[in-house]
């Protein structure tokens, strides 16, 4: 293979500058002020119907110019998950449609019945505080098992039996035959086995990115145009024409850079509303922001989630059979539906599938009146994660052996191939996990301290833990995976390169930038990208989640490039037609068969411009539509000290190592990972949205109460790589930008049982729950 | 933007008296951080607001008086309480409490006397002032008059400061500081940005065989719907060894708290959080004492 | 209310601006004088992505009356670069950290460190991180935030070197 000289480079970020200056202007920089503002009127109840609203009071409030109410928007339900739609020929791949811009049906507490506008936002808020609004209220179920077993009033009426989904997936007889079983239960029941068992939850995690959600719409050109923080643009531009019932061309979406997402914004939250509203009020312009307290109800956080889990295993650290069992907890509302959970069992299965010959995977999403939940980082995989690696810990913990032995024996191969997914497409082309654990376990010091902590008494004691996570890279063959880049020779012998896709804060402008200077044969700096979608001119792309820009497209970043490069070069033969052999493009000239300058790239740019024969604007514009699929891995190392009579973990050292493939830019997959490793912490030991059982209600919707790492809960964190390349990748790279927040969670766990011997099922360990632990162990 | 219906910049204290007294819907705003995020919440909105925030050539500062009463203005940010000599050569355990609240920006904002005003349990130097004693200097148009602090608290979040009245002083008389050293335990989730799980405040004075406990004050915030002193774990251990009270302190402070069950925390845990801080608080007080432990 | 008018120093220029006595100096900065670099993340203090330099120090705008900014000196990162364009020490250490991902908390951090950096001490890693306390950010983990503040301080004290023990 030819040595890159783009890709791997540590290049820095091409948003720093704008960044670090203040000149980034993110969607509420933009809004031309003073406009009329939108609040929202939230239902005080969390299963029911409004029966009436008076909003005569709001209205005679000074400032307040309107009052809508679920009474007069349009009945039509439309989807808001960030997806690809897909035409009649394949309707049934379409996400549900379950929601209203606003709805009479209560289903959550705090559901959305009306909004005020006003001309500030103190205006909006007496308003708010004087809608009067009359409810019929039902019972609130908010635990998904309870939910399934029947509500009086179903939670989505098309749903009777409160079950979105249901899927299983069980090793076929005839394999199980092979081996002299009838079923999965008979080899987790086999004697000859050791048999395990445990009950595991997760609960919701909230993105908590540090801009809320917030656009702005007014009407230009005869379009509804909608300025908006979110990783979709195009997805939202087609959700606006849908819930308005308009054509989509008639919606223009524009995304200036965006403070944080991880999948909050990959749903299409109140763009749609906003936008009708503006279309009610003559096409004024209109901002619509949710605060911070709105923001842990009222957008899509992480699923609750709980699994029952089986294993069996023999004397020689094999594992012959797994079980999954899981309940999901969607809200009342399906967003992302039963994909979620599907994730979580799907990667429980494929991290440790190497020695095992029978695996069940069930999986139940349940409607509930709990608020509704969507994508965040790692889309269902760090719940499955931290499934497998419970019940990992405790296997190798009760048997006596190394975790790290134990878990290298059974993890996946470059030989695994998902036998129930069709087509063989989720597999591993490499596997990187031993060369990942022998980095995490140096640099850990594992064989030393697992030593060193052994046998320890007291109230403080420390320990050390590791996890594996598997993750695959994009959503093919599942969903459509297609995208679109499109370069433009500029005069001066630079590019302009267009995605659809998106920068969110991961660094993706960047190495699209690199790796579209790769293919053309220019430097990273000679391309200029527009980091704004606009989807009026901007190309399609479904946007980023996924973790699939960089390895879908990035693809079409390559092909385009390579067209491009293609053209110039034509070009150049047409311009020097004597020029010797097959020429090239490097170092900003083209050169002949034997490294002769032909002519520089400026030249050959401005005579493409304005050659009086040939003028040619050399640009390329390539659509793909990737079928591929990788799976990415690595690991989590963690030493911990515990202080059991204060319930307490302090994360003294952690480390994540990761199997991506190539590195497009080492230095942003670092950050990528220290990222996600922070939030993996948050996931593990602070983070969890409380809900009141009885009313639905969330009760720590702040900052304070809803407790996200601060610069001081987190230690120095160690990243690491082993770069294998893929060869499905465009430059052999796979998924990273959501695998850091895996497996931390898992890892912290295992070394508290190292520590203390306590095996913990619910995260995150709050230190409510190490302290009811530690007390029920007798420790304190 | 804030919902207020009107807001007065006092030239002085006693102009800030005046304007309290003739506006009776008229509250004070001092450093800001708790009247703003309750407006914001729509608690007392429409406001009207009495600022004394510029106050601070009269309200802000630390100084000692010659009878070594240790004098703090009110509006003295919680970070200056925290830097200042005066405070790290008396108080010393009241600056390392005022080091606590919230992260550093918090600590520029929020004053020592809106703390106190706030009167909420949980609130971090509350409890320390508590167990330093202090007295709080109140003034209106009907004249001035001393709160000791545990007289000032009348529930959660309401004291016995009447709404016209202005807190212009926090004393700590010597007597209450000398020969104590002290240690301010809080306990939160994370280890910045947080409202306390629990607050515990030890001060310990030691005979002069530095081993036992001559005298001994133990004070809370959020053991109860107010800061307190548990007054009964003092006594029964004045008097006793360090090595042995420390034993025995956690059962006796857990016996006279009563913490609340709630969805931040379980009674139960408070409890154990009670007995294990006091327990450490007492051992870091009297080490800082000269005990050998 | 009626509108008054501000009169103080934003990034070394005298202004005269009016305003709505209910405004906070985070809607003030934003709105009427166009520095939005000075971010809303939360509107109560907890997140620190609206923090400004208020006569030097840190301070959380969204939680701070327009009213109380009457002659004071406010900078905020507009202010930071030199005539020449170069780029303040810490916003370079930030560029060269990799510190920046999607960057809406950054510049509150940057002005945190400026308050470090100008105050002429120096700081262990753990007293930068609890000095960095009172901002939120969701992306990065602080790693290479932490770096950029102990790069910066080094480079403005002449001690220019590699940051101690990082990733030890």
């Amino acid at each position: 293979m030819e040595k890159l000289r783009e890709v791997g480079r540590p290049v820095p970020r091409v948003d720093a500058f704008d960044k670090v200056t203040g000149r980034a202007m993110f969607t509420d920089d933009l809004c031309p002020k003073p406009c009329l503002e939108a609040k929202l009127v939230h239902a005080t109840i969390g299963n029911g119907r409004v029966v009436s609203i008076d909003t005569s009071e709001a209205l005679a409030e000074p400032g307040v110019v309107a009052v809508f109410t679920c009474f007069d928007v349009p009945d039509i339900c439309f989807p808001v998950a960030g997806h690809p739609w897909y035409a009649d020929s394949k309707a049934e791949k379409r996400d549900l449609a379950d929601r209203k811009l606003l709805d009479d049906r209560v289903r959550i507490y705090g559901d959305n019945i009306a909004v005020v506008v006003g001309e500030d936002s103190v205006a909006c808020a007496r308003g708010v505080s004087k809608v009067k609004v009359t409810y019929e209220e039902w019972p609130v179920v908010y635990d998904a098992q309870e939910s399934l077993a029947g509500t009086e009033h179903p939670v989505q009426e098309r749903c009777p039996d409160n079950l979105l989904a249901h899927s299983l997936a069980v090793t076929p007889d005839e394999k199980l035959a092979e081996q002299g079983y009838d079923s999965v239960e008979a080899v987790l029941a086999d004697p000859r086995y050791h048999h395990f068992s445990a009950h595991i939850e997760s609960r919701e995690q909230s993105q908590v990115h540090i801009e809320t959600c917030v656009s702005y719409c007014y009407e230009e050109g005869g379009k509804i145009v909608c300025v908006t923080s979110t990783q979709i643009p195009h997805v939202v531009r087609r959700v606006i024409g849908q819930a308005l019932g308009i054509p989509w061309g008639q919606v223009r979406v524009i995304k200036p850079y965006i403070g944080g997402g991880f999948g909050t914004k990959q749903d299409v939250h109140y763009e749609p509303l906003n936008a009708w509203i503006c279309q009610q009020i003559g096409g004024r312009c209109v901002k619509l922001e949710i605060s911070r307290e709105e923001l842990f109800w009222d957008t899509s956080g992480r699923q609750p989630k709980s699994f029952d889990v089986e294993a069996s295993v023999d004397d020689d650290m094999n594992l012959r059979a797994r079980s999954i069992v899981a309940y999901s907890n969607t809200g009342g509302y399906g967003h992302h539906g039963h994909a979620l959970v599907l994730n979580s069992v799907n990667s429980f299965r494929w991290l440790y599938h190497g020695q095992e010959f029978a695996t069940r995977s069930e999986a139940f999403t349940a409607y509930t009146n709990g608020p509704h939940t969507g994508a965040m980082r790692a889309y269902g995989v760090p719940e499955g994660n931290w499934a497998a690696e419970c019940l990992m810990g405790d296997i190798a913990y009760d048997m006596g052996w190394d975790g790290v032995e134990f878990r290298l024996k059974n993890v996946y191969t470059d030989a695994f191939v998902d036998e129930f997914t069709p087509g063989g497409v989720i597999a591993a082309h490499t596997c990187a996990i031993p060369e990942c654990v022998e980095k995490g376990k140096a640099y850990i010091e594992w064989d030393k301290k697992r030593a060193e902590y052994a046998n320890q008494t007291g109230p403080v004691r420390h320990g050390v833990g590791v996890a594996l996570f598997v993750y695959k890279t994009a959503v093919a063959p599942f969903a459509l995976e297609t995208a679109t880049a499109a370069l433009t020779l500029n005069q001066d012998g630079t590019v302009q390169l267009q995605m659809g896709a998106t920068e969110i804060g991961q660094g993706a402008d960047t190495v699209f930038s690199q790796m579209a200077a790769e293919a053309i044969g220019v430097d990273t700096e000679d391309v200029h990208i527009v980091s704004f979608q606009d989807t009026d001119v901007t190309p399609y792309d479904s946007g980023a989640y996924a973790s699939r820009q960089t390895y879908v497209s990035g693809t079409a970043v390559k092909k385009a490039g390579l067209t491009l490069r293609r053209k110039i070069l034509d070009y150049a033969r047409f311009l020097y037609p004597n020029a010797q052999g097959e020429l090239t493009l490097r170092d900003h000239h083209v050169l002949d068969a034997l490294g002769h300058p032909v002519c520089d790239l400026k030249t050959l740019a401005l005579e493409a411009y304005y050659n009086l024969d040939r003028a040619d604007q050399l640009h390329a514009h390539e659509t793909v539509n990737v079928h591929t699929n990788a799976i990415a891995g690595g690991c989590t190392f963690a030493d911990v000290t515990v202080d059991m009579p204060l319930g307490k973990v302090t994360v003294n050292k952690i480390i994540n190592v990761h199997d991506s493939g190539t590195l497009i830019n080492p230095k942003l997959v670092e950050q990528q990972i220290h990222g996600g490793m922070a939030q993996g912490i948050g996931f593990g030991l602070y983070e969890e949205v409380q809900v009141d059982p009885k009313t639905g209600r969330v009760l720590n919707s702040t900052l304070l109460d809803y407790k996200i790492p601060t610069s001081m809960d987190v230690p120095d964190l160690k990243a690491d790589f082993v770069e294998k390349p893929d060869p499905t990748g465009p430059y052999g790279n796979k998924a990273v930008g959501e695998t850091p927040v895996i497996s931390p969670a898992a890892a912290i766990r295992d070394a508290i049982l190292n520590a203390t011997g306590v095996k913990f099922y619910v995260e995150p360990m709050t230190p409510q729950r190490l302290f009811e632990g530690f007390k029920r162990e007798g420790l304190i | 933007m804030y919902d207020i219906e009107s807001l007065y910049e006092a030239q002085s204290v006693d102009d800030a008296a005046r304007a309290l007294a003739e506006d009776p819907l008229a509250v004070i705003i001092a450093g800001g951080t708790d009247v703003l995020v309750k407006l914001r919440e729509g608690k007392g909105t429409p406001a009207h607001l009495v600022s004394i925030h510029e106050l601070g050539g009269e309200l802000a500062g630390v100084s000692l008086a010659e009878d070594g009463t240790v004098e703090i203005g009110p509006l003295t940010v919680f970070h200056d309480v925290t830097v200042s000599p005066i405070i790290q050569g008396t108080v010393p355990t009241l600056g390392e409490a005022c080091d606590t609240p919230g992260g550093p920006q918090l600590r520029t904002s929020g004053t020592i006397g809106g703390n106190v005003c706030t009167a909420a349990t949980s609130a971090d130097s509350a409890s320390t002032l508590f167990a330093y004693g202090a007295l709080l200097d109140v003034r209106s148009v009907r004249g001035e008059r001393t709160i000791p602090i545990e007289e000032w608290y009348a529930g959660p979040g309401r004291s016995h400061k009447e709404r016209d009245e202005v807190l212009v002083k926090i004393r700590i008389p010597r007597e209450r500081y000398e020969g104590f050293t002290g240690h301010y335990f809080k306990y939160g989730k994370r280890r910045a940005l947080e409202i306390t799980t629990m607050g515990c405040c030890c001060l310990v004075k030691l005979a002069a065989d530095a081993s036992t406990i001559e005298d001994i004050r133990l004070a809370f915030g959020v053991a109860g719907p107010t800061p307190m002193r548990a007054l009964a774990a003092e006594d029964a251990v004045r008097g006793m060894g360090v090595a042995e009270a420390a034993e025995k302190i956690g059962e006796l402070a857990a016996a006279c708290t009563n913490p609340r069950d709630s969805w931040r925390a379980s009674k139960e845990f408070r409890l154990q959080l009670i007995k294990e801080m006091s327990k450490r608080s007492l051992i870091e007080a009297a080490r800082r004492g000269g005990a050998r432990l | 209310m009626d509108m008054k008018i501000l009169k103080c120093t934003v990034n070394g220029r005298e202004v005269q601006v009016g305003y709505d006595p209910r405004e906070s100096l985070l809607d003030t900065l934003r709105n009427r004088l166009g520095l939005t670099s000075v971010k809303r993340g939360c509107e109560v203090g907890e997140c620190g992505a609206c923090t400004v330099l208020v006569d030097g120090v840190a301070t959380d705008t969204c939680l701070y009356l327009t009213d109380w900014a009457q002659g004071k000196e406010i900078l905020t990162v507009e202010g930071l670069q030199a005539p020449d364009g170069s780029l303040d020490p810490v916003q370079q250490a930030f560029v060269d950290e990799f510190a920046v991902q999607c960057g809406f908390c950054i510049p509150g951090i940057i002005m945190s460190a400026e308050e470090m950096v100008r105050s002429g001490k120096t700081y262990t890693r753990d007293e930068i991180r609890k000095q960095l306390s009172g901002h939120l950010c969701r992306c990065t983990g602080y790693e290479n935030i932490v770096n950029a503040v102990e790069k910066a301080i080094e480079v403005v004290h002449g001690m220019v070197g590699e940051p101690a023990e990082k990733n030890a």
